[in-house]
């Protein structure tokens, strides 16, 4: 499966600033929607507690705003991400069309399940993502160009460097952040290691 | 020098280290629940891929699960869906599941250690952030998402690179009416959200090696909401006694072996770690939280924090946390009105913590137009309460008997608050809409403190009734 239509090694596109750290898996996706046997169709309840009201008006939200409709690259602040586990949090905003993100920094279990679905999740420092917020609030359709190769981000001629785990790159630009048929290769390597773990048998 | 036990268990069961530069690990046990693994089961059937080790495998329902009534087909027809899944998918692939009519199901991370499937020195997974619970008998335990579930059905592996290991010492004596949930929410309070990221804990020290096994899950339970995708004990003679006997414990000679091997996983005494950090209990209170993240905990006759002296980064959700709840600055926990109090969840749905809050609420009654319930945290749980009769002190004192599950802890079945009520809650998570109301409000501290805001009506401090 690591062939060049997976390979992620360059996101370009528009990006949409949400304001907040620790904006937690519940408010990305809440529970409520997670009441499905497929993630097809979580995309439209993104956010949905902090986009809409009790009776399903709008409130005031980057993203209900018009101008902000084709972001694909999500930038936030500290601890994005954190809480629940679920991947239906970054499986909802893959589906909401977003294509990586941008956060001073990302809770774990997030950040581990964007890598295995291919969406890159870069840290920066807070000064970038004030100076990232204010371009893109300045000029919506800003071209906005995440470089995995460099570890930098492209905006109105500025150069910000970004950090995330070296293995969660190395797999987007080889092409096998889909982690499955990599652990495959190793099935005799596996079964050894297995059986040889003393509780394997219930220690008889 | 000394290894940890993060360094041994990774030792035993790292594979191979990946292209990637993560290591694949083994994983010895994967425990599954309805709401993270039918989409994962879908991904395996789409690769056209088996289950690998389904002996290793065991699932239980929990998440959506009604505690009123179990009827089927359940009211909610997505529930109902979910739960089906579960089902035919375990059957398809030969997996051990404890639904309701195994009398054996539960919350997960109460059944794993319940049944002695969790055991010193094993990886356990599930698509749970919970995980860490199993930590407390010395095992290797974190929560992964669904596309990690997939891998370790297809594989028995997972790619994930080794933590740190910050030691956690705690010492001192907890006064009556503190529990271990109060320790864990006092570490969160100072460590920080996420100042456990890349780390594991290791809770450590006179304190800790004196908790009951019962009281060592609710620490570790939340370590990740301290941001530690890990937490853990070492086994010791605490943890050999709670699992001698249980179903999938080994007995006979494989005993003695299995005991031989738990104490030579434990940390050695000159292990290195990456950081300690030592906490003092002696003068420990009654924490409760006050915001919008479980570190936003204070003791309960403490001043709410000024925003303006908290550190820049927890700032934004302090503000937030007021605004949300309604509180100012500088007011104390103690006397908040309170409209539901839930004692479940799998911090805080174990026997001991029901023991501890029928004790208080013997001869007491609810207060006026408080919705008090309480929801065992697996069916072996509410038997045994209902054989020592707590059952019956709860129902006196007002509150509802549940069947078990998880709950309003997140609100996914039909158990939600409504509107802007404010709960007293012994779960886990006070994030916004997290108990099921967008504008709802959520209290986390202990259970007996949970039994006393019941009672009143209003958040009390226990050391004073
Ligand atoms: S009780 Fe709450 S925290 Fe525990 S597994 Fe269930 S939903 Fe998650």
């Amino acid at each position: 499966m690591a062939n060049d239509d997976v390979k992620k090694i360059r996101i370009e596109g528009r990006g949409v600033y949400v304001p907040g750290d620790d904006i937690d898996t519940d408010q990305i996706i809440p529970a409520r929607f997670m009441r499905c046997v497929t993630f097809d169709g979580l995309g439209k309840y993104a956010f949905y507690d902090v986009r809409f009201n009790a009776d399903e008006t709008p409130k005031e939200h980057p993203l209900n705003e018009e101008i902000y409709a084709a972001a694909n690259i999500l930038l936030s602040n500290n601890n994005f991400g954190c809480g629940s586990s679920r991947e239906h949090a970054p499986q909802a905003l893959k589906r909401f069309g977003f294509d990586a993100f941008i956060a001073e920094s990302f809770a774990e279990i997030f950040a581990g399940n964007c890598a295995t679905l291919g969406l890159p999740a870069v840290s920066v420092k807070k000064s970038a993502v004030e100076n990232l917020a204010a371009k893109i609030q300045k000029s919506p359709q800003i071209k906005v160009v995440i470089s995995l190769m460099d570890k930098t981000i492209e905006c109105d001629g500025e150069i910000f460097s970004f950090t995330m785990p070296e293995s969660h790159r190395q797999s987007l630009i080889n092409g096998t952040w889909d982690t499955v048929f990599e652990l495959q290769k190793n099935d005799a390597e596996v079964e050894a290691t297995l059986s040889s773990l003393p509780y394997s048998k219930g220690f008889k | 020098m000394g290894k940890h036990l993060v360094d041994k268990i990774w030792e035993l069961h790292k594979v191979k280290t990946l292209p990637s530069g993560q290591d694949q690990i083994a994983i010895g046990l994967h425990l599954i629940h309805e709401v993270t693994s039918p989409q994962a089961f879908a991904m395996l059937k789409e690769y056209n891929m088996a289950v690998k080790h389904p002996e290793r495998t065991f699932a239980t329902a929990d998440h959506i699960i009604p505690t009123e009534s179990r009827a089927r087909p359940f009211a909610d027809s997505l529930a109902e869906a979910m739960m089906e899944a579960v089902e035919k998918n375990t059957k398809e692939y030969g997996i051990t599941f404890f639904g309701p009519e195994s009398g054996l199901q539960g919350v997960v991370h109460i059944i794993g250690p319940e049944l002695g499937l969790t055991q010193p020195g094993m990886t356990i997974v599930c698509g749970d952030s919970h995980t860490a619970t199993h930590g407390a008998f010395g095992a290797l335990a974190f929560g992964i998402g669904t596309s990690q579930v997939r891998d370790v059905l297809a594989t028995q592996t997972m790619a994930m690179g080794k933590p740190k290991v910050r030691k956690i010492e705690v010492k001192g004596k907890l006064s009556r009416g503190v529990t271990a949930k109060d320790i864990i929410l006092k570490i969160i309070a100072e460590l920080g959200v996420n100042g456990g990221l890349g780390y594991a804990y290791e809770y450590a020290g006179e304190t800790i090696e004196g908790l009951s096994m019962e009281e060592r899950m609710t620490v570790c339970n939340m370590s990740i909401e301290g941001g530690a995708r890990f937490g853990y004990i070492n086994p010791d003679q605490t943890t050999f006694d709670y699992l001698k006997g249980r179903k999938y414990v080994p007995s006979g000679a494989a005993w003695d072996k299995a005991v031989e091997f738990w104490k030579s996983i434990a940390s050695d005494a000159d292990a290195q770690y990456d950081d300690i950090y030592t906490l003092d209990v002696n003068n420990l209170k009654p924490m409760v939280t006050w915001g919008i993240n479980p570190g936003q905990a204070i003791g309960v006759d403490e001043p709410i924090p000024e925003t303006a002296s908290l550190p820049g980064e927890y700032q934004d959700s302090a503000g937030k946390g007021l605004i949300h709840m309604g509180f100012k600055e500088g007011e104390t926990m103690e006397g908040k009105k309170i409209d539901v109090a839930f004692i479940g969840s799998c911090t805080n749905g174990r026997i001991s913590d029901l023991r501890d809050a029928a004790e208080f609420l013997k001869g007491k009654r609810v207060a006026e137009g408080v919705w008090a319930f309480v929801v065992p945290g697996s069916n072996s749980v509410k038997i045994q309460a209902e054989k020592e009769g707590l059952d019956k002190i709860f129902e006196a004192a007002g509150f509802q008997w549940r069947e078990a599950g998880c709950s309003i802890c997140l609100g996914m079945n039909p158990d939600k608050l409504v509107g802007n009520q404010m709960s007293a809650s012994s779960s886990n998570r006070n994030f916004i809409g997290r108990q099921g109301s967008p504008t709802g409000k959520t209290l986390l501290m202990s259970p007996v403190m949970v039994a006393a805001a019941a009672v009143a009506g209003k958040v009390v401090d226990i050391r004073k009734l």
